[in-house]
């Protein structure tokens, strides 16, 4: 298990230092700092082996989160144990930085003492854990008895994420279905890869212990309500919409047997936000940018460069926050740009021509042409043309997933499923999106 | 320092202030000195006196201090007892849960005492967080004082609550648990049962995240009862593969990896699973980084192990361009064992993209990739060829020279094929700056220099620098211009000259010396010989070089998600002390009505296909060890070992030993003997007859009252074969019978190391006979320290036959966990003896007459207390069969034969004088050669 955790700042002084296991000493610290806060060369694995001692980090800004071990440890539980860690200390103060770790050392030796215990990760819910540790020191001692025991049960119980006796005067719910949309394609316009990796990101504002149902245009969800003879009409209506999800993962408020053997996403949803799904398409991904590129080498000292983009959805949509980024060879001298929208400019420090448009309508194209100057270079090594990275915002799904119901049943207290507001948004953005040229 | 000083006096007034705010702020200043590793330990008395408080976040502060210094005062610390004690009885739970977990963190002897009364009430408390907290403790406990827990009872009170009703009290017991069966590797701590599984599924699907994974990691230690059972906690663990946090669906793999190998490969649900492994898997690459490669170091093992999972997920393996570069090396790594004849385009396009990245490590790696690709799918050797080709001419240092390197391998692969490209190569000479490259260049050269004309002007022009050179040049340059000599003798003598005498005159290496002695002596010897070594046709190399041992690779599918996994090696390779010397196997599929016995064995006739692929590729390790070190002379390393010989006599003598006798014989056609009688076979084998021929017959006639021993072939005591000393712990005695007509080797295996034994095989060197075990070595593991088992290994004479010296040795190298080992003993001839020996009278008759005298041998038998007929029964147990008896002059006279597994015919005339202790024998054979064998076998 996790024999202790170290936090450092980026010149590798020691912010938070607690060891949980006797086997990890003093100079452990020291030896995490020298072979890899200080090291020379670039780090190359996150996980490095010190005198029989094994480091995990994860960095956040500037600062570096280290868990020590001498044990064969669970790695995949480590990393996600550090991930824990600064979702709970962002929870509780922002942002992580070397001021706020060191304004709030109490609390978060107050935290560690709890979420780790002889290194075993116990509840890191920041929701429970709020419930008795705050940065105005410990609630808990002003706590009735009932409360004390209902904050134990809490962190300890079935649904340790939820606390009971929550109360709304409105009751009201917001998802939103958050994609990324991911594209290599190579410079003749051919899809090397596509996948969309998705989110659905709930907040929920719901009194009591409320039970929700989650449905969306899973393909083998609809498949299967077909087969319960529904008109080869509606299937082949429903079926273009359905969509095939390669997989899916679920907030560990979902129950995952039921999933499992019905398909059914049922679940008693954490108070506030969370994320309740993250998914994966790789079919039929509606590409909202088409990239292409020409560039022409005119002699040693002149390249030209021509890019155009197509949108590719309805023409009502309007897109947003377009930036494409066409590499530039690091010898380059001088720039000219056209372009007939949005603005574009040289940034040599990023060795890159950035073409930003504010705003852009389904079914349009735009072209950017510019010619590069170069320097004549004696290097013998050919410039590697990076591809074309485009980003984006757009409202709809790129992967075709819709949201069909979500249900909300709270059988003890008096509302229904028809009192509850629901709100929902689409937005899909650009995750790696790139065009070589 | 006097600053130093102020501040601790500073601190210690304020400690003590009234004011518990300022006593407050004066803690946390002594907690943050303590955290940027200021020594305040100074303090200790002072921040003790704070500890009494109902200020939680104060306690919590004092509890921190005192985690940190106990240890160096433990008198001190004994102090804040008291507080202790009282808080585990505060009525609120987590007060109560708090004192315990402080406590349990104080590592002082003298604490722990007092921490056992709480600790037991803690573990029976009314609230669960109090109880999960307990649980836990009893694992710090244990790790302070071990025999404390035990004698406390703590263990029993901890398997109670794996039955909780709370989940989370349920996880952190069976955490807690498991950790502790990890120091105690035969407590049968966990005790898993059906009945514990179940309770251990259903928690699953309540507890937290984390919880999950403690119990997962626990069930993959379960071996199921049979695949019925598999089947079924497969099913129920496979929904955790849709869970947000990847260590769960990590280890939610692991225990369906191990499972899924006892299922019957041809159940419908055995393909389900398979196919419901590959989208999580894939899942994994989209968290973070860091865990990305946990999960591509995971997925390395998991495509080795079953390469069906993921074949048709090539894609979502290429490398993204803003990846870190320690996941870019590991997607690369993994698309070269997905590459197949079906997406080899794609893999290539990908590869040539990533031979322009900047990362000079991964570039490299891309263009050695690219060869991999040529060697594993022969359909795209020539497409990769030409894309190294095209590489070369970039140019680029540092991708020339990985070119190169590969091109080597790729012409070791394809011998004659890709020729032409020599001379685009050649032209890279000069660029050349890095030994690897320089030596894949030189051999090229070597190997080609037929091809090459001017192939001499480039050896000499790195002989200019001979002594600059690393190891690895020098070595590959003498080899390359021998090569070279022999194929254009006349034109460079004096360059073979040269080199010669650079390597064994001025050079201090052993290795290069010897090899240039060697050389030398060959070519000045015989040099057709010379030819014949050094321009041997190589074998040609192999497809996947860089696969992990099955045995190695089994176990660390066993440790899927943790540090062994990401490290590709077993936890003992950097765990320190008792933990992870266990080394953990994949059950093996046995079928339901079968009784756990034979799960235990590890081994039910039935085995499934994989555990049995997997030893004896392992035993093919050892036999190429073992050939490395005997092969014959006549043959260099570079050179490939002749084919194996056929089993039987037959094929000995005209095989490997007709050199020796002078030309073979068919059987039962006597042969005359060279020389005078054992003249010459004498000078072959051990020439001290008498010894073995009293031993031998003192064995098989060590009647002494003749009760008690059964009729059957003669069974020698057991000696000593491995001793604990050389066999890291392992000791061997052993021995051979003959059973049922199934030549046995019986040994008593003894554990004397401090750490269990696993995974055990065996191989034998080819000896005289083609022993050869008959199946795996089947030992009951682990085998625990000082525990001790006999097992029989059946051998059948289907191995390869090579004469040894003496006949009867046996090399053996016994595999385990620990190392491999090797001994050699020697077998009774009379094991050899068949049954059906016996021959008919009349061919006995004149086979007899048929051999010359001078194929006779004949010595004595003393000190036997046995009239003929005994005698003649107790042989014939030995398949030593009595044709004929008669009675000349007092003496009865015994005729008989026996036949040698290989089809050797052995007669014997035993004389036995009525009444005296002494046999003489007369020995003829079939072949002259073989006059050792009665003789050791005491006829």
């Amino acid at each position: 298990m996790i024999g202790g955790l170290f936090i450092y700042n980026h010149k590798g002084e020691v912010l938070i230092s607690r060891v949980y296991r006797d086997d990890i000493g003093r100079n452990a610290v020291d030896a995490f700092r020298v072979n890899v806060i200080h090291a020379r060369q670039q780090v190359r694995s996150p996980v490095t082996n010190i005198a029989r001692t094994s480091f995990f980090h994860v960095k956040r800004s500037n600062i570096w989160l280290a868990a020590v071990t001498k044990q064969n440890v669970n790695a995949a539980m480590v990393f996600e144990f550090l991930y824990k860690m600064c979702d709970v200390m962002t929870a509780y103060f922002s942002k992580i930085s070397e001021e706020n770790i060191k304004n709030n050392f109490v609390l978060i030796y107050e935290l560690l003492d709890e979420i780790l215990d002889f290194g075993y990760p116990q509840n890191s819910e920041s929701g429970a854990l709020k419930t008795f540790i705050t940065q105005q020191g410990i609630k808990s001692q002003h706590h009735s008895k009932d409360e004390q025991s209902q904050i134990t049960s809490q962190v300890t119980g079935q649904i340790g994420w939820r606390r009971e006796g929550i109360k709304y005067r409105r009751n009201e719910l917001f998802l939103d279905v958050l994609e990324s949309v991911n594209l290599l394609m190579s410079p003749q316009g051919q899809v090397l890869s596509a996948h969309v990796s998705g989110r659905v990101v709930m907040k929920s504002y719901l009194s009591g212990m409320p039970e929700c149902k989650f449905g969306m245009n899973d393909k083998i969800v609809i498949d299967k309500q077909q087969g319960k003879g529904a008109t080869s009409d509606d299937s082949a209506k429903s079926g273009k919409q359905s969509i095939a999800i390669d997989d899916c993962t679920f907030h560990q408020c979902v129950r995952l047997s039921k999933f499992d053997s019905e398909r059914s996403i049922s679940f008693i949803p954490p108070d506030g936000d969370y994320e309740l799904m993250r998914y994966r398409t790789t079919k039929d991904i509606i590409l909202p940018f088409r990239v292409i590129p020409l560039v022409r080498e005119v002699g040693r000292t002149k390249l030209e460069v021509k890019v155009v983009i197509k949108s590719n959805f309805k023409a009502s949509l309007l897109a947003q926050k377009i930036e494409v980024r066409i590499p530039t060879p690091l010898n380059t001298s001088g720039v000219q740009v056209i372009c007939m929208k949005g603005k574009a400019k040289y940034k040599a420090s990023d060795n890159a021509i950035v073409w930003k448009i504010k705003r852009m309508a389904g079914m349009k194209e735009s072209q950017i042409s510019a010619e590069i100057e170069l320097l004549p270079t004696n290097e013998k090594k050919k410039w590697t043309r990076p591809p074309i990275s485009m980003n984006f915002e757009v409202p709809f799904a790129p992967s075709g997933l819709k949201v069909r119901y979500l249900k909300v049943f709270e059988s003890k207290l008096n509302y229904s499923d028809h009192d509850v507001i629901k709100w929902v948004r689409y937005i899909g953005r650009s995750g790696i999106y790139e065009t070589r040229c | 320092s006097v600053n130093t000083q102020y501040f601790i006096f500073e601190l210690k007034a304020e400690l003590n202030s009234d004011k518990k705010e300022k006593k407050k702020e004066a803690v946390k200043k002594v907690i943050a000195s303590m955290t940027v590793g200021k020594d305040v330990s100074a303090l200790f008395p002072d921040v003790v006196n704070c500890m009494q408080t109902d200020n939680l976040e104060l306690k919590k502060l004092v509890y921190l201090y005192l985690m940190n210094y106990a240890k160096s005062q433990p008198d001190m610390a004994i102090m804040a007892v008291n507080t202790f004690v009282k808080d585990c009885e505060d009525p609120n739970p987590l007060i109560r849960a708090l004192a315990v977990r402080t406590m349990g963190c104080i590592r002082v002897d003298k604490i722990t005492e007092y921490l056992c009364e709480p600790l037991r009430k803690c573990l029976k408390d009314e609230d669960p967080y109090v109880r999960k907290t307990a649980a836990v403790c009893v694992a710090k406990l244990h790790d302070i004082n071990a025999q404390l827990v035990e004698d406390q009872g703590f263990l029993d009170t901890l398997k109670d609550l794996i039955s909780d009703s709370n989940p989370m009290v349920v996880a952190n017991a069976v955490a807690a648990l498991s950790e502790i069966a990890e120091s105690h590797p035969n407590s049968n701590l966990l005790d898993l049962n059906p009945q514990s599984i179940n309770k251990l599924l259903t928690a699953l699907n309540e507890c937290t995240e984390w919880g999950q994974i403690f119990i997962l990691d626990c069930l993959a230690n379960y071996t199921p009862r049979d695949d019925r059972e598999s089947q079924s906690i497969c099913e129920r663990v496979t929904p955790r593969l849709s869970h947000a946090n990847s260590a769960v669906v990590l280890s939610a793999v692991k225990v369906l990896m191990k499972f899924m190998e006892m299922l019957p490969k041809d159940l419908d649900y055995y393909g389900t699973l398979l196919k419901k492994l590959a989208p999580p898997l894939v899942t994994l690459l989209s968290a973070e980084p860091e865990l990305q490669y946990v999960a591509l170091r995971n997925i390395n093992l998991i495509v080795q192990k079953r390469p069906e999972i993921l074949k048709h997920e090539m894609k979502v393996f290429f490398v993204k361009y803003n990846d870190p570069i320690y996941v870019k090396l590991e997607k690369l790594d993994i698309m070269i064992r997905l590459a197949s004849q079906a997406n080899i385009a794609q893999v290539l396009a990908e590869l040539k993209e990533y031979a322009t990245e900047v990362d000079v490590d991964f570039v490299r790696k891309a263009v050695r990739a690219i060869g991999r690709c040529a060697i594993k799918v022969e359909q795209s050797a020539e497409r990769c060829v030409s894309t190294l080709l095209d590489l070369i001419q970039t140019k680029v240092n540092y991708v020339v020279q990985e070119a190169i390197v590969v091109i080597k391998d790729i012409f070791r692969k394809y011998p004659n094929k890709y020729e032409s490209v020599i001379a685009t190569l050649c032209e890279n000479l000069d660029s050349l700056d890095e030994p690897e490259a320089r030596a894949a260049m030189i051999w090229i050269v070597g190997e080609y220099a037929e091809r090459i004309d001017n192939a001499d002007e480039l050896l000499e022009s790195f002989l200019e620098g001979f002594h600059d050179e690393s190891t690895q040049v020098q070595l590959q340059l003498l080899t390359a211009i021998v090569k070279l000599f022999l194929k254009k003798p006349t034109e460079t003598q004096e360059l073979v000259q040269q080199v010669l005498s650079l390597a064994t005159q001025d050079s201090d290496n052993p290795d290069l010396r010897d090899r240039g002695y060697i050389y030398w002596r060959l070519l000045s010897t015989d040099p057709v010989a010379a030819k014949e070594v050094v321009l041997a046709e190589k074998p040609l190399i192999s497809e996947e070089t860089d696969l992990i041992e099955p045995t190695l690779l089994e176990e660390l599918i066993c440790h899927i998600g943790t540090l062994a996994s990401v490290y590709h090696k077993p936890p003992s390779a950097f765990v320190e002390g008792s933990r992870g010397v266990q080394h953990k196997r994949i059950p093996i599929r046995s079928g339901s009505g079968e009784s756990s016995e034979s799960q235990d064995t590890g081994g039910a006739p039935g085995a499934t296909e994989a555990p049995a692929a997997v030893i004896p590729s392992q035993g093919d390790l050892l036999g190429d060890l073992l050939n490395l070190d005997l092969t014959p002379p006549t043959s260099t390393a570079g050179a490939p070992p002749g084919p194996p010989m056929p089993m039987g006599g037959m094929d000995l003598l005209g095989g490997g030993l007709d050199s020796l006798v002078g030309g073979g014989g068919s059987l039962l056609t006597p042969l005359s003997l060279m020389g005078s009688g054992f003249g010459a076979p004498a000078a072959v084998m051990p020439s001290s007859l008498n010894a073995p021929v009293g031993g031998g017959l003192g064995d098989l006639f060590d009647l002494g009252g003749g009760v008690g021993m059964p009729m059957g072939t003669f069974v020698p005591p057991k000696t000593l074969w491995l001793p604990a000393m050389k066999g890291k712990g392992l000791e061997i005695m052993g021995t051979f019978a003959r059973r049922a007509g199934v030549i046995q080797m019986e040994m008593t295996l003894t554990n004397k190391a401090m750490s269990v034994m696993t995974d055990f095989a065996i191989q034998f060197n080819r000896n005289s006979f083609g022993l050869a075990p008959a199946g795996p070595l089947q030992v009951p593991t682990p085998l625990s320290p000082n525990q001790t088992i006999d097992v029989s290994l059946p051998l059948n004479n289907g191995g390869p036959v090579m004469k040894m010296e003496p006949l009867n040795n046996l090399q053996v190298a016994v595999k385990n966990n620990i190392d491999v080992f090797y001994f050699s003993c020697q077998y009774p001839i009379s094991m050899l003896f068949v049954e059906d020996g016996k021959m008919d009278r009349q061919v006995f008759l004149a086979t007899w007459k048929d051999i010359p005298n001078e194929n006779e041998a004949q010595f004595q038998i003393n000190d036997c207390h046995l009239n003929s007929d005994a005698a003649s029964n107790k042989l014939q147990g030995s398949n030593v069969f009595t044709i004929a008896k008669r009675t000349v002059e007092g003496q009865d006279m015994l005729y008989q034969s026996m036949k040698l597994t290989n089809g050797i015919c052995v007669l014997t005339e035993l004389r036995v004088q009525t009444g005296s202790p002494t046999y003489t024998v007369s020995d003829r054979h079939t072949h002259a050669l073989w006059v050792m064998i009665p003789a050791r076998a005491g006829v």
